[in-house]
């Protein structure tokens, strides 16, 4: 049984928890291999596993035996192009699953930034181009990487053809027809790292990442390059969330599925310092729609802890009870409880790219 | 024929062992085992037909330039691909 997988610089792992709550490794995959996401998908148990070989090239694999074994299946490429510097998938970096309307749909995000879609469980893949072709699609750039990317999907369960992505830096886009059309979602983020002139500008808005309430999904929460903020309405436009306590730099935010005012962050150093603040770790947490932020540290390292959690590295269950945090410095840290206190898995993984809630089978 | 050699990294992907390829130039020699192992080519190459960043070919002993796949060889050429010490 796996209740989450860590997907790592070297590896993807397994985890789950015992009968006293704590976690443990229960498998390893792809020992050695840079692993940058994870995705369980809930409608038929297969696990899919996006892997940046070193050497050559991004892969894609999928289990259908719960994770016994995997085989490697056609990943999301580019069109061949007589430009010579036509793009080339470097990092698979978003994948989620489509809801039930839609049996073997999938949505692939990458850096470079393309929008990819499979409707028969990743045996193909298609390029969905309109979005390179979007307003301001020029302005884009990446942010912590050589080329812009797709690194949030956020999928209507109920309508599988409805998506939001955030691109990393490249704004909020928002498609209801599996990407033919977008339109741009970002009214009220801003950009302090522009020229002033350009702070509302949309097309270069950096989030970091975007995590929706399953059950409401039009409750939004995003970690953004200058602070935190909600949206109650879809995405059509996002508040700020001000004097949040600890930090309001970072890059992971965990929605509660079922409940729309509980929301988890993790604050860091901003921006230039990427650590965690003071070197003690820390989560912070709303249960009332962010009216008030509590901070999380009982069994959180609180001294010489420099771990930070990238925008992919936590995971939530289906009930909002237990949740993993994995760290660059391959520190993973679960709660059983809501996220009110937490343990250290006792070991010493490699730094995490991604996490994901793998169902308890 | 030209003799092509895969890395043993590449082996659940390339023919078993040395492989034989009659053509006229690199990629010609490279297409033509793409042609029966298929799934080889994305470790090679990438969706543009580059060759991958971390990928190191020698051509009879002499590294070829990642622009190079379009190079004359010989009849008897000797090919290796391989990873480089980059990118592990």
């Amino acid at each position: 049984m796996t209740d989450f997988y860590a997907a790592t610089r070297k590896g993807l792992f397994g985890l789950a928890f015992d009968r006293s709550h704590a976690l443990c490794v229960t498998s390893t995959h792809f020992l050695g291999e840079p692993v940058t996401q994870v995705m369980c998908d809930p409608r038929d148990g297969a696990i899919y596993a996006a892997l940046r070989l070193g050497h050559f090239g991004p892969k894609l694999h999928r289990s259908d035996d719960g994770g016994k074994s995997f085989a490697e299946i056609a990943a999301p490429a580019f069109p061949k192009s007589e430009d010579e510097k036509a793009p080339g998938v470097d990092t698979l970096w978003a994948l989620a699953a489509g809801g039930k309307d839609a049996p073997g749909r999938l949505y692939c995000g990458t850096i470079p930034a393309g929008f990819f879609v499979s409707d028969d469980r990743g045996a193909s893949w298609r390029h969905l181009a309109a979005l390179d072709r979007v307003p301001g699609r020029e302005k884009w750039f990446g942010g912590g990487y050589d080329h812009p990317g797709i690194h949030s999907l956020v999928v209507d369960q109920k309508d599988s053809a409805h998506v939001l992505i955030g691109v990393s830096c490249g704004g909020v886009w928002e498609t209801h027809d599996v990407g033919q059309s977008w339109a741009l979602r970002t009214n009220g983020l801003f950009a302090s790292y522009m020229p002033p002139e350009q702070a509302d500008d949309g097309a270069t808005q950096d989030p970091h990442a975007i995590a929706a309430c399953a059950a409401e999904p039009g409750h939004l929460w995003m970690q953004h390059h200058n602070g935190m903020f909600h949206s109650g309405d879809g995405a059509k436009t996002w508040r700020h969330l001000k004097d949040v306590p600890v930090s309001d730099f970072g890059f992971l935010v965990l929605a509660h599925p079922r409940d729309p005012k509980t929301a988890w962050f993790v604050p860091a150093v901003s921006d230039e310092k990427r650590y965690a603040v003071d070197g003690a770790l820390c989560v912070t947490k709303t249960v009332d729609g962010a009216q008030h932020f509590s901070v999380k540290r009982a069994g959180l390292p609180q001294a010489h802890a420099y771990d930070l959690f990238y925008r992919h590295g936590g995971a939530v269950d289906a009930t909002g009870t237990r949740l993993v945090i994995g760290s660059t410095t391959g520190g993973i840290f679960s709660s059983a409880d809501g996220g009110e206190t937490w343990r250290e898995l006792p070991a010493r993984l490699p730094p995490v790219y991604a996490m994901a809630y793998g169902g308890g089978r | 024929m030209a003799r092509l050699h895969f890395a043993s990294r590449l082996r659940h992907v390339a023919p078993p062992g040395t492989t034989h390829v009659s053509a006229s130039t690199l990629r010609e020699a490279l297409d033509g085992v793409f042609a029966h192992h298929a799934a080889l080519r994305s470790y090679v190459v990438d969706e543009q037909a580059r060759l991958r960043k971390h990928v190191t070919i020698f051509v009879d002993g002499r590294r070829i330039d990642a622009t190079e796949l379009d190079i004359v060889i010989g009849a008897d050429a000797d090919i290796y691909v391989m990873q480089a010490l980059s990118g592990g």
